[in-house]
């Protein structure tokens, strides 16, 4: 599928506000999916000349999107780490880093957070790895490779 | 890395459409104009979000099509400053490492953001990180499809309209060489409209092979 390299630019009449909300992966992830869903069933349209570019997009951002965290992600699982993430004090676009990467490791939570040496402790950091590994979920297959047993692969 | 933008704009509808829902119509309208294109200052757009207000439907005299003032939210990439992505190494140049998430391409983390030091092998068009242990210096290779994690230090943002006329201009009389122009406009269109500037020069970015144990 040919990428449009050259992405063109065009106006409209009115910006009211260039940053209204800052939307998570998940949400992203979610409103594609069903805008494509929904585009199935509109056959003729979704091909006529014009919509071209929404295909492209939608195509290009649900497929990068699908290798991330966020497509394991939930309503429930959303709101759930947010709630976890409540003693931690971190600002809106620390925690949607957070949900949005799902980090491992104490070198990425540090990435993420800002002035982390100041306001985190050793403790904190893992404490947070473990409620970021706990509540979110990760790729089953990643975690269905990682843990089966190579001892007990047997010639079938 | 997305935002929610609240635009203004009026939506034309040719006559052939009136039997549509406005909705409907108007939505296909917006995203036939927005998605997979980039708004001066604001980001690349990606869909229709939802329409928050129609104004009343006019027809112009002259145009059977029927104009309406809509405003509505779009869905934008824009990652914000200091934000950490993670992308595809699309190559390398002299100018830099070039990064791709599929959907947007222009990204560039530059020679001097890259973890140090750091050289660019001509023969390969690749840069090495020459990375330095009690063993020895290992040349960490950042070739072209490896994952990459990277943190948005800056972004530009250029005003592609068409500047008209060069100010050099020929004479019939110099029909015969072959004005340059054709070249330089080229070169402008192959700027793009929205770039980021990426860096990789803290622990835990780059390659993500080099940091998985």
């Amino acid at each position: 599928m040919k990428i449009n390299h050259g992405f063109t630019k065009v106006t409209v009449d009115q910006l009211r506000d260039a940053n209204a909300a800052m939307l998570s992966n998940y949400e992203v992830y979610q409103l594609l999916t069903d805008l494509k869903e929904k585009r199935k069933e509109m056959v003729k349209n979704k091909h006529s000349t014009g919509q071209q570019n929404l295909n492209t997009i939608m195509y290009e951002t649900l497929k990068y999107l699908s290798k991330t965290p966020c497509a394991h992600q939930n309503p429930d699982t959303v709101k759930k780490f947010l709630t976890s993430m409540l003693p931690h004090k971190l600002t809106k676009a620390e925690k949607l880093q957070l949900l949005n990467h799902r980090p491992q490791t104490a070198v990425e939570i540090q990435l993420m957070v800002e002035e982390s040496e100041e306001r985190l402790t050793e403790e904190q950091i893992d404490e947070l790895i473990q409620k970021v590994t706990d509540v979110l979920p990760g790729d089953p297959q990643k975690e269905a490779d990682a843990s089966a047993d190579p001892e007990m692969e047997t010639d079938q | 890395m997305f935002v929610l933008v609240e635009m203004v704009d009026t939506v034309r509808i040719p006559p052939w459409s009136f039997h549509r829902q406005l909705n409907d119509a108007i939505a296909e309208e917006l995203n036939k104009k927005l998605a997979n294109k980039v708004v001066y200052n604001v980001g690349l757009c990606i869909c229709l979000y939802d329409i928050t207000k129609l104004e009343d439907s006019y027809i112009f005299p002259g145009d059977g099509a029927s104009h309406t003032k809509v405003h509505f939210r779009y869905v934008v990439f824009h990652p914000f400053l200091d934000e950490i992505l993670v992308g595809k190494i699309k190559g390398c140049s002299a100018e830099g490492v070039h990064v791709s998430l599929g959907f947007f391409d222009d990204i560039i983390i530059p020679p001097e953001s890259l973890q140090q030091p750091t050289k660019f092998d001509e023969a390969e068009q690749v840069w090495m990180w020459e990375y330095e242990t009690d063993e020895g210096a290992h040349d960490l290779y950042m070739d072209q499809g490896e994952e990459i994690r990277f943190r948005v230090v800056d972004e530009v943002f250029i005003d592609t309209s068409p500047s008209g006329p060069s100010a050099k201009k020929e004479g019939p009389s110099a029909a015969a060489t072959a004005p340059p122009a054709g070249a330089e406009d080229s070169a402008q269109q192959k700027e793009a409209p929205y770039t980021l500037i990426g860096s990789v020069s803290e622990p835990g970015l780059g390659l993500l092979s080099w940091w998985n144990s």
